[in-house]
């Protein structure tokens, strides 16, 4: 068995209570649940306090049929209204922070892009990481059970939720400020704060959050993730995911997000087509591998349906978990663009691999970390952050050119994906300034007036 | 002629202090500097690159309007839009056939800018720079990108024609032009398209000449800022990106700047211009009090003051007025607003008349509209000044 040490992040007030077993109110849960009816007062998201409760919830409409011209997304002009999910998130993200609820003010922390091809993000943070001592974490092991002992998502107090996200039969999208949670119909998934927020907006979305769901992707949930992305229709909130093995902190199933108004190094990184499915009228789903970039990957995109994208990489991970490859995966440019990335970084870590130089800076690299956005923690590594630091960093945690290989072949098969037999068509981005992803006025830009 | 050019010499000396000149020229771009206010919308100043490039002596040009520059082949349609730029105070970059004063045209870049006064927003300067479009030789029709690094081979685009004397361009670019006795033909009816290597040189000697002219009017002498970027005053300012941000927040809100003297709007969404009545011109650089009106009670305002000078948050109803001297009450929300460095870098003011639909089609209360246009701002502002290379 391997394990690693780290100080697990503190994403909900409710987490780190000493003993695992009791809660900040300090009723035992055995009392709650003999008060299922009454909830167990401290209005939580278990079955004792969920059937009495009223959230604000979010139904999204599934479009489950090709649209006329084939485009799963709308046409993106970039200069379209912030759509109301967008809304939603952000007044009730801001009414947490007036609420006090977050353990600093993430926009006080100072962050910098640091000057190289990429562009790597860095953000000096002293205050994210507590003066804790260390976790053992078992990282050999992508499928781990549910462990109902250790903080779940179940235990977080309701204030730290924002509101229920789930889909709707009807023909749009609608919004209730309050609906009562019928948890006989449907497990309610719902999107909570991170009290311990990487950027503005940090949230966890937690699919059925009553079914304690163990940290593993399943197509529904990761459909779920997707449409998340896709109604907030923002390319600057992506959506991670962390496997078990790659740096996930909780063990019940959950996605994150946030916004970043810049472009992350890795959706600036050329690639090139290497797998498709070909669709109707050139909806295509095409997978190509990430080039000139530290961590091997893949990237989603294209489909005719969002769920034929959502399934392709939802397959693909599958594959992964069951064969105990860690990974991480980004959803990008409001859920057009998916990356997944496998890696081996703890198991690095746990053999001790991994160069003390990089491990002093305490950088476990997950979804952020390899896009190309780091959370430091001492003044002295982010005054001295370089592009060097961070290619450094992320080489140790891609996967081999073999093993690589040979993901890339079981992922064409698992998605059931057409491995492209023209290898030598290279569709190189020319300059990383060219990507299709999100742009900021590029970088010689910033400092002039907008051109005519 | 006398007294223009008493104004032309009082359009630099008022706004800028001694040893500006002397700084502009030793950028070694080739730049114009012009002054709208003035009849004729005179050159006040031209850089030394520019003479040698152009073939001019000093007198020769100032005083001058910069269409003396063009000539029967430079293309209507571009001037029109430069004019049209100019008066929309706004920026432009376009490719342009200029005329030296011996006759020889030659294709250049030409990036122009507004250079703003921080106290008022009126435009007090044009910037103009030229970056002169070369291309390879030879058979290759279409522009091809240059060498990256500027040196190296580079031949003369055969739609140029030069001079005997060999010339130097510009800081930087360190090219010779190459006598092409040869082929006397002016092949310059097709517009050149200028490079990568060329814009990015545009952009960053606009950037050095605005930093060098807000450097030099910061003094006590003039007591005057400018600036050409930052203050936004025309949206346009505080960077393409941001304000295609800013466009996606539909709602009524201004950002407001608290380093400048009395803190003005430097920024105003459309749907604040129609709540108010104003344009935009008329609101920017402007404190916000000017929307209170007889009847605003003062205590509010104070109240408002005392929350700014905490950087606190803070909720009030205030009686505002639009322009044309109706009432409206105002809910208003104001918060503190921090960029990438951590600090605060503005505050923004977002509005809610009690006269429209409050629950509105959003189905967010109000005061949730208030703080979702805080959250958006806030998004935006915080990748403001995260370059390596930003002010």
């Amino acid at each position: 068995m391997l394990t690693i040490k780290k100080v697990p992040t503190v994403v909900s007030n409710y987490q780190e209570d000493g003993d695992d077993n009791n809660n900040a109110a300090g009723i035992r849960t055995e009392d709650a649940t003999q008060s299922q009816a009454r909830g167990c007062a401290r209005n939580c998201l278990g079955k004792c306090c969920l059937p009495v409760s009223k959230l604000p919830l979010y139904a999204f409409k599934k479009n489950d049929y090709p649209s006329k011209n084939n485009a799963v997304f709308p046409s993106d002009d970039g200069v379209s209204p912030i759509s109301f999910l967008n809304n939603l998130l952000l007044a009730q993200w801001e009414d947490r922070m007036r609420r006090g609820l977050f353990r600093y003010d993430v926009t006080s922390c100072e962050t910098k892009v640091i000057p190289g091809r990429y562009g790597f993000i860095a953000q000096l943070n002293e205050g994210r990481h507590l003066k804790k001592r260390p976790t053992e974490f078992r990282i050999d092991q992508v499928l781990q059970p549910f462990d109902e002992n250790k903080f779940n998502f179940t235990k977080v107090g309701q204030e730290e939720v924002l509101f229920r996200f789930e889909s709707n039969d009807d023909d749009k999208s609608r919004f209730f400020s309050s609906y009562a949670v019928d948890i006989c119909s449907i497990s309610p998934s719902v999107v909570a704060i991170n009290v311990s927020p990487i950027e503005y907006g940090h949230v966890l979305l937690i699919p059925r959050v009553l079914d304690c769901l163990p940290q593993r992707i399943d197509h529904e949930s990761f459909l779920l993730a997707l449409y998340f992305a896709k109604e907030a229709a923002d390319p600057f909130l992506r959506v991670g995911y962390n496997s078990l093995g790659a740096f996930a902190t909780i063990n019940h199933l959950h996605f994150q997000a946030y916004y970043l108004s810049v472009t992350f190094p890795i959706e600036k990184a050329p690639t090139r087509r290497i797998m498709a499915r070909k669709g109707l009228q050139g909806a295509d789903l095409v997978v190509s591998e990430l080039l000139d970039y530290p961590v091997r990957g893949l990237v989603f995109e294209g489909g005719c349906v969002l769920r034929d994208l959502s399934d392709a990489v939802a397959s693909s991970c599958i594959y992964l978990q069951q064969n105990n490859v860690p990974f991480n995966v980004l959803i990008a440019d409001c859920g057009r663009k998916i990356f997944l990335l496998p890696q081996c970084y703890a198991e690095k870590q746990a053999l001790g691999e991994v160069s003390l130089e990089v491990l002093e800076t305490q950088v476990n690299p997950a979804v952020w970390e390899i896009s190309g956005h780091m959370v430091l923690k001492r003044r002295k590594d982010y005054d001295d952050a370089s592009e060097d630091y961070a290619w450094k960093l992320l080489s140790e945690v891609s996967l081999s050119g073999v093993r690589f290989e040979s993901v890339k072949a079981c992922v064409s098969e698992a998605a059931g994906l057409q491995v492209e037999v023209d290898t030598y068509n290279i569709d190189q981005k020319e300059c990383i300034y060219d990507s299709e992803a999100p742009q900021v006025a590029s970088h010689m830009q910033r400092d002039c007036p907008a051109i005519h | 002629m006398e007294p223009q050019l008493g104004l032309i010499e009082q359009s630099f000396h008022v706004r800028y202090s001694d040893g500006v000149r002397e700084a502009l020229d030793e950028l070694g771009d080739s730049f114009l500097i012009t002054d709208p206010s003035i009849s004729g919308h005179p050159i006040v100043f031209a850089s030394s690159a520019f003479l040698k490039i152009f073939g001019y002596s000093k007198d020769q040009v100032i005083g001058k309007n910069g269409r003396m520059f063009q000539g029967p082949k430079t293309n209507r349609r571009s001037v029109l839009e430069i004019r049209e730029a100019i008066r929309q105070e706004k920026a432009i970059q376009i490719s342009l056939l200029n005329y030296r004063k011996d006759g020889t045209p030659f294709w250049m870049l030409f990036h122009m800018c507004p250079v703003f006064a921080k106290e008022d927003g009126r435009v007090v300067h044009f910037l103009g720079v030229q970056v002169p479009i070369l291309r390879k030789s030879g058979v290759v029709r279409n522009p091809s990108k240059l060498c990256e690094d500027g040196t190296g081979f580079l031949g003369c685009c055969r739609r140029e024609v030069t001079s005997d004397s060999v010339m130097e361009v510009g800081r930087g670019l360190a090219l010779d032009y190459l006598l092409n006795s040869d082929d006397r033909e002016l092949e310059i009816d097709q517009p050149c398209e200028a490079s990568e290597l060329e814009k990015r040189k545009a952009a960053t000697a606009i950037s050095n000449i605005l930093s060098v002219l807000a450097h030099y009017s910061a003094s006590e002498v003039t007591g005057r800022l400018v600036c050409g970027k930052a203050c936004c005053l025309s949206g346009m300012g505080l960077g393409a990106s941001i304000n295609i941000s800013f466009g996606r927040i539909k709602q009524s809100f201004v950002l407001t700047d608290p380093h400048l003297h009395d803190m003005p709007i430097v920024y105003a969404s459309d749907a604040f211009l129609k709540l108010t009545g104003y344009a935009r011109h008329e609101v920017l650089g402007r404190n916000c009090r000017f929307l209170s009106g007889l009847d605003t009670v003062s205590a509010t305002q104070f109240q408002i003051a005392e929350c700014i000078r905490n950087e606190r948050p803070c909720t009030v109803h205030i009686l505002n007025y639009r322009k044309d001297k109706t009432s409206f009450w105002n809910f208003l929300h104001i918060s503190p607003v921090r960029n990438a460095t951590g600090k605060v870098a503005y505050f923004v003011g977002v509005q809610i008349s009690s006269s429209c639909n409050s629950q509105g089609k959003q189905g967010l209360s109000p005061a949730m509209e208030h703080l979702s246009v805080v959250g958006a701002v806030k998004v935006a502002v915080r990748s403001l000044s995260i370059g390596a290379s930003t002010s």
